[in-house]
């Protein structure tokens, strides 16, 4: 069978590449892809663990959350979004600095 | 190598490549397909971790919710966003990209440093649940036990998520109404 660290280094090499991905892209939907690969990352950690806990299934039960949670995220931040972009037509997040127009 | 393990390899090494190419790609759409690809192979890792019925929702909600959700977004913000990324191509962008290199690259070698010399497979908890039999095998169903779970065990998160849901929701379409006279 598959060790458990195995998908403990999958998992920490897909958060270090969410990491990079929300410091480095200049469009807010690719940052916003990045911090879903962070969120997948834990949800992976969760799984892997609770594959030890059969009576009560906590990892399994949290990832279900944590997805729910991930969705509820995803839709108030595009909202934002282009909320943003209809005032600043643009959506990198370096250029629009400003809380007044 | 087992059948299992060579899956396993497959479909990490298809997580971490898409993941590598949404990084480094310049083009929007793109990238934006191949975090489809990733989520997919995702729920493959998650299937190989004996949780059948979370790699179904991943792909439910994930595929089917969040990735239209994000190419709305995308075709919603226009041709401006695709103008800047034709741009994007100068010299200069790679420097500025090395402290987030750095960082992400030093970060994940304290990670590994810190998987290997904790030794998981060891941990007291997991080898008192190995020894009781409190492991999911291959042939079991997780699927009820995680039902009866959700209404009796974790009654109170699962309304907590829920109330936490319906706000979300009522303010994302909050948000995003027409305003009329401000």
């Amino acid at each position: 069978m598959i060790s458990l660290s195995d998908f403990l280094i999958v998992s920490a090499g897909l958060f270090c590449i969410g990491l990079f991905v929300t410091l480095t892209k200049r469009n807010a939907i690719q940052i916003l892809i990045g911090i879903e690969l962070m969120l997948n990352a834990a949800i992976l950690n969760l799984i892997a663990f609770g594959k030890y806990d059969r009576f009560t299934n906590s990892g399994q039960t949290f990832a279900l959350f944590a997805i729910v949670l991930a969705a509820a995220t995803t839709a108030v931040a595009l909202a934002i979004i282009l909320n943003v972009y209809k005032k600043y037509k643009t959506i990198d997040p370096d250029k629009t600095d400003q809380l007044k127009d | 190598m087992t059948m299992v393990q060579a899956m396993f390899y497959l479909m990490g090494f298809i997580t971490l490549a898409s993941g590598l190419f949404i990084a480094i790609s310049k083009n929007l759409v793109r990238s934006v397909f191949m975090f489809f690809v990733t989520l997919m192979a995702l729920a493959g890792l998650y299937v190989l971790a004996l949780a059948d019925f979370i790699a179904i929702t991943q792909i439910v909600v994930y595929v089917g919710g969040i990735l239209v959700l994000i190419v709305f977004a995308f075709m919603l913000s226009g041709r401006e966003t695709l103008a800047n990324l034709q741009q994007q191509q100068s010299k200069f962008i790679r420097i500025k990209k090395l402290p987030a290199i750095l960082l992400a690259v030093l970060f994940f070698i304290v990670m590994i440093n810190v998987l290997f010399k904790t030794n998981f497979d060891g941990l007291p908890w997991i080898q008192q649940a190995i020894a009781q039999k409190n492991t999911i095998g291959t042939n079991d169903a997780m699927i009820g036990n995680i039902g009866v779970g959700l209404m009796t065990h974790y009654l109170l998160p699962f309304e907590a998520i829920s109330i936490l849901l319906m706000m979300a929701l009522v303010g994302a379409a909050h948000i995003s109404r027409k305003e009329k006279g401000i």
